[in-house]
Order: structure tokens, then sequence, then C-alpha cells
């Protein structure tokens, strides 16, 4: 019998090793990528441990190169992952696009870092998070979650693979330098539930390979199977034939974004902290909502009653929840690695209907519960 | 000398191609132009196909993008019509995650040695167990005939009103030099020697390269006055010389001069997959 592949128990590991951790554990057998700070630590763990357990990995010349391997290789069968930072996040947007275009399950992890450009390669940021939404080129819609421990980078990970198989979607998993190398506590359970690829229902001479079930997903038929698929990144009809009309376009493009809107209820999750009687809301995510926790005490010690809303999903953003938000407290402070991204969509979201600060860092380091606190007294101030 | 081209001949009603099994009916026609060559590789790689006799639900053809990236999709297989220059990394992932398929990727020159240069050397390199063919028309057809990696200096093209002032990549030299582990050249006009390439090459183990000069007649043959597809193959008659296991070197493509075809490599080294593999089963691990 082959050796147990999930690492079932309690571990003391970074992030990035969690990540990988949950690939395997949720039956990831394909990685392919490129070297980066502040990912090396997946690559170097995946390297190791999927050889070990019946899996492939592969160093690829460029990161352009490691998200088209990703994608050949779920349509191989496998589940597959990449994982980069933002240099290379911006390198994998096109064949992103190819993954949404094709309906290609598939996980792409970024750690970020500080940014633009090479910035700080080896120091915190979270400045890709309007890229994650808006990266590739057209419309479309995408999952990202956004983990802020490494028990939640394993967790996440394993849902990563879950929605993706489910939706037929990349699934970005957005974590940071800091939960990547930072070293906690992960459980890891006995049995981890492998998301089933969804495959078709009928012979290949009845298949229509992009005719989508009613939830607007199509089963998928991979290589090998029988089934003789056309797959493209044109523009296609249920045949997957190229269809270069204005209406097939507006068609999948369509139903491409409405596929993952429409459960949005099953993919959009958050954490509530202290906002039941909250005057203030902390909205964050990842790293910078672990800081922002410790400031909701010392805020209420100061007789703030400040409480948190954790993104675990970035996008699709819960826009109904953050829009009820406003209407249940006085403020809301927005603490994030950049100069105001998710802030952006909070704004949105609240329609002006209460003052909305930003805790603001450009990257390098993470905030200081102080900083997050001066936020909190800000919004306090505004009446 | 420049001979007018013939009538193109009716469609004879009922006639059907005979390697119709390999093909998705239903696309057809193709969007190609009159005395373009991709017809013949498509035809002469059905034949191909048809003489390994391979499982045909084994066989996956991957391609990029322009006119030769449209083979894929009249192939009654599981084809996939990928990104601009991404065919040969997408395939490296499908051949990985399945070590049971044939991949084949089919693509441009423009494709596969410009945009995709850099993943070409690295495949032939690590010796992935893929065949290559790259159907060379000496311009970006697709897009109205633009400079390609492999235009040859003079040549006139949309991006090149006064000539080319770049230095074109020999493409079985270049394969060659990356690694790959059987090179082999033909053009279009050889029809049978060029479905016997396809078939060594698809038929040996690990990265295979075959370059097809094929006319553009509609872009680079009209811009440079090389006349209609058939005086293209013409030329191919009057130029081309069969020499097996030249230097790759010596096979430079100058206009006006003659330049090699044949099998330039045919080596047997270990592929990716089989390292990979000897590794995993010297741990123990299952692959």
């Amino acid at each position: 019998m082959p050796p147990k592949a999930t690492l079932s128990g309690i571990h003391f590991m970074n992030g990035d090793e969690a990540i990988a951790e949950g690939a395997i554990a949720a039956g990831c057998r394909f990685f392919a990528a490129y070297p980066i700070t502040p990912q090396s630590e997946i690559a170097e763990r995946l390297a190791w441990r999927l050889p070990r357990v019946g899996g492939t990995f592969i160093q690829m010349e460029d990161e352009i190169a490691a998200m088209a391997a990703v994608v050949g290789g779920a349509w191989g069968g496998q589940k597959a992952m990449t994982a980069t930072s933002g240099p290379g996040f911006a390198l994998m947007m096109e064949n992103l696009g190819l993954a949404i275009m094709t309906e290609t399950p598939c996980v792409v992890v970024d750690v970020q870092r500080g940014a633009p450009s090479t910035g700080l390669p080896t120091a915190v940021g979270q400045g890709d998070m309007m890229q994650a939404r808006w990266g590739s080129h057209g419309h479309y819609e995408i999952i990202a979650l956004v983990p802020s421990s490494p028990q939640e980078a394993f967790d996440l990970t394993v849902r990563a693979f879950a929605l993706s198989e489910r939706f037929r979607v990349p699934v970005l998993v957005m974590t940071d330098e800091v939960v990547g190398h930072m070293y906690e506590r992960v459980e890891i359970p006995d049995e981890v539930p492998v998301a089933p690829r969804r495959r078709p229902r009928v012979p290949p001479e009845e298949f229509i390979p992009y005719q989508p079930d009613p939830d607007l997903v199509p089963p998928m038929a991979c290589a090998g199977e029988g089934y003789r698929v056309h797959v493209t990144g044109l523009t296609h009809d249920e045949r997957g034939y190229p269809d270069m009309s204005d209406g097939a376009h507006d068609r999948l493009v369509r139903r491409l974004a409405e596929k993952v809107l429409r459960c949005r209820h099953e993919i959009t999750f958050y954490e509530e902290v202290g906002l039941d009687d909250a005057e203030i809301a902390i909205v964050s995510y990842g790293i910078s909502a672990r800081v922002a926790h410790g400031a909701i005490a010392r805020a209420r010690e100061a007789g703030i009653k400040a409480g948190m809303f954790r993104l675990i999903t970035a996008w699709p953003f819960p826009d109904e929840r953050v829009r009820a938000l406003a209407d249940q407290v006085k403020g809301i402070v927005v603490v994030e690695l950049n100069l105001g991204q998710m802030s952006r969509e909070v704004e949105r979201a609240i329609q002006g209907k209460v003052p909305l600060v930003g805790v603001f860092h450009a990257g390098g380091r993470i905030h200081t519960p102080d900083e997050v606190l001066a936020g909190i007294e800000e919004a306090a101030r505004c009446k | 000398m420049q001979v007018k081209a013939k009538p193109i001949p009716e469609i004879v009603p009922g006639a059907r191609h005979p390697m119709e099994k390999y093909l998705r009916t239903d696309r057809i026609p193709h969007i190609w132009c009159s005395g373009c060559g991709l017809g013949t590789v498509l035809g002469n790689f059905l034949y191909a196909l048809d003489e390994l006799g391979w499982d045909p639900d084994e066989v996956a053809v991957v391609s990029g993008i322009g006119c030769t990236g449209r083979i894929a999709g009249y192939l009654k297989l599981d084809t996939y019509h990928t990104t601009h220059g991404r065919a040969i990394p997408f395939a490296t992932g499908l051949k990985l995650a399945n070590p049971t398929l044939h991949v084949a990727v089919i693509s441009g020159d423009g494709d596969l040695f410009a945009i995709g240069g850099n993943h070409l050397i690295h495949a032939a390199r690590r010796n992935v167990d893929l065949t290559v063919v790259c159907v060379n028309n000496f311009n970006y057809g697709m897009t109205g005939g633009q400079v390609g990696p492999t235009t040859p200096l003079e040549g006139r093209t949309t991006t090149t009103p006064f000539g080319n002032f770049e230095h074109p990549f020999n493409l079985v030299h270049l394969a060659a030099s990356a690694g790959a582990s059987y090179v082999a050249r033909w053009t279009t006009l050889d029809g049978r020697r060029l479905q016997k390439g396809l078939v060594e090459a698809m038929a040996h183990t690990g990265f295979t390269f075959v370059e097809v000069i094929s006319p553009c007649p509609t872009n680079y043959g009209r811009r440079n006055k090389l006349g209609e597809g058939l005086d293209e193959l013409r030329y191919y008659a009057e130029h081309a010389v069969i020499r097996h296991g030249a230097d790759p070197k010596e096979a430079e493509i100058v206009p006006g001069k003659r330049f090699i075809v044949g099998k330039f490599v045919e080596v047997d080294k270990p592929t990716y997959h089989e390292m990979y593999a000897a590794k995993v089963a010297e741990m123990g691990g299952k692959k």
C-alpha cells in the first residue's frame, strides 16, 4: 500500500509549507512553478513531496510557462497548482485568462510582497488584490481567498481546490510574505475530502463539451478519455467550436461571470469579531487583519466599541454584508498593505453611508496596532 | 518564370476525404487561403497518424495562435488551441499529467520561435516527450503579413516595408542545439517524405522537431513576388536538396540559393518523464 499522502497530525510549519500540504491533501498531483521569493518554500516542499505521492513537480522556464503547464496539467486529468509572487503573478495573467475562458479548474497562489516591479522581494505587501480581480484581459469573475494564518493557509488551499472543481474556474490564494513565512501550529485532519471533477454523464457521441448543467457549469472531459474535445481560448459555442459572433461572445462571457456570481453565497466567506455592539468596524484581511485584531481590545479599553469584519474571500466581494454593516456602525476602518485597494470595494458597498478611514501602508512591514488604533480613533471622531 | 494558376477544380459531390475519421468534418471548409501549405500539412499529419495506428483517443494535439494554430480545431482528437506561443508549456503539462498520451504540438514559426522561443528551447533541453511540428511560412500570416523570426534578409513584409534587416533563425540548427532528439525539415512539396518524417518524429521517444517549409502566397509570397502557391512549390523543387545527416548549421535558408531538407538529428536519450519516474522508483514511490 502506498504511504498516506495527507500529513495528518499537528505540525509547526509556516504558511508556505501549509499551502503545499493543503494542496497535497486536496489531491493536487501536478505542480509547475518558477522560483521567486517569498514563494520558494511552497515549490521546494512540493519538489520533495510530490514524487513520493505519485505526483508531478516541474520547474518551468518562467511563470508564463508555469501557468500554461498548469492549465495543460488540469486537462491531463490532474488537480493542478502553481505558486508565485507579484512579478510572476503578472506573467501568469495571460494563461489565467485561458483558464477562465476554457473553464479549467486550477489553483494559483500569490505570496504577495512589496511592489510595484521588483519592489521589496523579501518583505510583505498586499498590493496585488486588484491584479487578482482584474489582472487578465476582458471581463470575468474570479475567486480569491485570503488566509491570515498558516492554519488558514492550509484550510483555504483545500477549499480553493474544491471551489475550482465545483465552478471550473481558477481559484487564487492571495496570501502574503508574513503569513507565508510565519511558523504556527497547523492541524491537518485525518481525512481531507478530495473534490471530484465534474465528469460527463453521457457517452462521447452525445457529449456537448460546453453545454452547461443547470448551475451553468459544464461537465469536463479530459484528454485521453475518449471524448475528443476541442478546447479553445477563442470565443466558442457549446460544441467548443470557435464562434466569432457578438451573440455567442456575450452569451459565453455572461455565463462565465454568472456561474460564479449566482453562487456567491457558497464562495464568499468572512469572519466577524465583536461586531454585535460595535460602533466602528474594521475591514481587513490576511496578515493586516491579525494586527488589526490586536487593536480591537485596546480601542474598547479606550471606550470605543470596535469590531472586525475579516475577509476570507476577497473575490467575489461580500457586497451585501458590507452594505448592511454600514447601517449598523458609525464608521469603517480599512486596514491593508497597499494604498487602498479593497477599500474601494468597501466604499462602493457602503455608498457613503458612514465615514471610511483607510489605514494604509505601501508594504515592507506590517502595521503596528498603534496605527490601527489611531485609525479607529479617527473614525470615532468623524460624525 | 511566373505561371498562371490553373482554375480550382469543382468540388466533387459526395466526395469524402480518405482520412475523414480524424477530421471534424462539421468544421470544414477551413479558413486557409488558396495556395497555402497548411492543408497539405494537415493532410500529411492525418496519413501519418493512420500509419502509426495509434488509438486516436490517446492522441492530443496542441497549438498556439496563428494560421497554423487553427490545425488543432479541424482534428477529431483531444485538441487544444491555447495562447500565443504557449502551446509547448501547455503540452508539457498535458503530457506529464497523463504520460500515456501521445502529444503533438503543431504551430507556426512566429508562435514557436518568437513569442514562444523560450519555451521551445527549454522543452528541447528537458527532452520532454513531445513532437513539435513548425510550419514555417516566413511571416505572420494571420495578422496580415508582418516580419517574423524566419523572414529572410531583405524580405518585404508589412512591418519591413523597406526590406528586412534582422538576421533570421535557422530553425533546425536552433532545435538541434537546444537538444532535440530528432530534427527534420521538409517542404509541403515533399508529401510522402513529410509523412514519413512525421511518423518517425511521433514514434521517436523524446522531444522531436519537424520544420515544414510552406507557402504563404497571400502575404509573404505576394509581397516578395514569389507567385502563386504552386510557384512556391516549383521553387522548392528547384532549390531543396535532400541531405540526411547534414550539419544543421549548414541548413540556412537564403532566397535564391539551395537549401537542405532531410533528417538532421536522430538520437536516443532519456526523457524528462523517464528520468523523473526513475528517481521516484529509486525512492520507492509510485508513478
